[in-house]
């Protein structure tokens, strides 16, 4: 298993911004960019010619980015449009901050998939499965969670439990894009998608971007905003069925454990000490299986867990205080990362949760990460 | 014969010799003939050992479902017309996934019930393999 324990409490997030969510025809990738960018520095008010380190994510060409911005960067990474991105991206950044490749790093995320409709599926990706007629991410948890239900008696009622939550704490924030309460018959009774998900098991599509600024703990002490410490960190990939793209036979379980036991390690915590719980939620399966994977219940018990409001801001373990790639904003885990920081500075208002000291973060993705956050 | 209008498999090197094979009624797994991992989809060495000393190899056609969808969401006009369709996940006995669809199943799909494999020609180069309950 791998250690990283050298790293911990080395990198701090100093400023973190977001444009609104929403349908914006009128800019593009770059414009989104520049705004997130500039909220984020004017949060954290450093000099934005002091940023050497530029990664970028779903922005077309990261030179362009660099000019637009006018910044000259010596380290620069830019990472494909998948949801799974945010967190190996943060971790990149922590290890070139670490090994002093550069000093201050903006990550910048961009997302215009709602103006420019964007399908997910079909002729857009391509897969060697097409002619059977399967496409499409959310296709891969529908299978998964089709199979979890027979496995361990896991019901649609029960799955309902995160859309309910996820889309309650949408409505303590006034940036989110679904705010209307719902119901757990609501979701039973939405259009079927690929069942047995529907409608409201599927993450929005929105146009946003998010930017990041991270600095070694040093550095962080000097700038405007009390610094969020990246505290424990864990990563492991599950490629054997990648043709089916999202698909894990057994629900990301076997790395999610390893994950556990490396970002708990390191943090030294563990799930019970999570004051809020940032899930990566591109389809409401995924929320299940990383609360089992992490150990925040027993293996098969995620269903009975999330019954009765455990996720809601105030119930059990607040979980996606900000709605979530479900109700907030889909800006594919970057804007879960910013809501983990937010909830740390005591930011949240409404949707604040009380002496929120550890936050944790968790995509389960073929390239599945956790992240846990603590005050600085 | 109408015109096809769902989309067709890329035939390449690599796996022209599977829908050579499918079009006999036939399922193949590429064989590693070196260490003799079975695996699919094809891949241009073995990804157990790295080889390139690779075959096909005809396997039972059958196997359990792993796990099953419907979809309600035609991702392609040409399934339009098929709403709702199935897409299965089936583990064949000799270990490699395959994904197709689940035909004549009249409702009475289940994880872990065995299934075997049917052949539906659809252009006169493609004929694709599907899955039923077997009986
Ligand atoms: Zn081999």
């Amino acid at each position: 298993m791998s250690d990283f324990r050298a790293l911990k409490d080395k990198v701090a997030v100093v400023g973190v911004g977001n444009t609104r969510y929403g349908n914006f025809p009128e800019t593009d990738d770059y414009g989104l960019g520049a705004d997130a960018f500039r909220d984020a520095v004017a949060d954290c008010g450093i000099d934005k010619n002091e940023i050497d380190g530029l990664l970028v994510c779903r922005i077309p060409y990261y030179a362009r980015m660099g000019e637009i911005l006018g910044i000259s960067p010596r380290w620069t990474i830019p990472l494909p449009p998948h949801g799974r991105m945010a967190s190996m991206g943060i971790i990149e950044a922590v290890a070139a901050l670490e090994a002093g490749l550069c000093k201050y790093v903006a990550l910048i995320y961009a997302n215009i998939g709602r103006s420019r409709r964007v399908n997910y599926g079909g002729e857009e990706s391509p897969n060697i499965w097409d002619p059977w007629g399967y496409t499409s991410p959310g296709a891969a948890h529908a299978m998964m969670f089709q199979r979890h239900m027979a496995l361990y008696g896991t019901t649609t009622e029960q799955l309902a439990e995160v859309s309910v939550a996820f889309r309650h704490n949408a409505g303590l924030n006034p940036d989110a894009v679904m705010r209307k309460p719902i119901t757990i018959e609501d979701h039973e009774n939405a259009r079927p998608i690929v069942l047995p998900l529907r409608l409201l098991d599927y993450c929005l599509i929105n146009d946003g971007a998010v930017c990041m600024i991270l600095t070694t703990k040093e550095r962080a002490k000097d700038l405007k905003k009390p610094p969020v410490m990246i505290s424990g960190l864990g990563g492991r990939e599950a490629f054997a069925h990648a043709s089916l793209s999202n698909f894990e036979r057994d629900f990301f379980y076997p790395q999610l454990q390893e994950i556990a036991a490396e970002t708990y390690g390191m943090a030294g915590v563990g799930p019970s000490d999570i004051d809020a719980f940032m899930c990566y939620d591109n389809f409401s399966p995924t929320v299940l299986f990383s609360l089992e994977g992490l150990g925040f219940c027993g293996r098969g018990e995620s269903g009975s867990f999330v019954e009765g409001g455990t996720l809601k801001v105030g119930g059990k373990l607040p979980t996606n205080t900000d709605g979530g790639h479900l109700s907030n904003s889909y800006m594919q885990g970057w804007a879960l990362n910013v809501e983990a920081v937010r909830q740390l500075r005591g930011e949240c208002g409404e949707r604040q949760v009380p002496d929120c000291e550890v936050v944790q973060f968790i995509a389960a993705t073929p390239c599945s990460r956790s992240i846990i956050y603590t005050r600085g | 014969m109408t015109a096809y209008d769902k989309p067709l498999p890329k035939i390449d090197t690599l796996t022209r010799p599977f829908w050579e094979l499918a079009k006999d009624e036939k399922l193949a797994v590429q064989l590693c003939n070196d260490c003799g991992d079975r695996h699919f989809p094809a891949s241009p060495v073995c990804p157990k050992c790295l080889s390139k000393d690779q075959g096909w190899e005809v396997v039972s056609g059958r196997g359990t479902l792993f796990s099953w969808v419907t979809f309600h969401r035609a991702y392609w006009n040409g399934f339009a017309k098929d709403l709702p369709y199935d897409v299965c996940l089936i583990e064949l006995d000799e270990g490699p996934f395959f994904v197709s669809n689940l035909v004549d199943a009249g409702g009475e799909a289940a994880v872990g019930a065995r299934v075997e494999v049917v052949f539906e020609p659809i252009t006169d180069e493609i004929t694709l393999p599907k899955f039923k309950l077997a009986t």
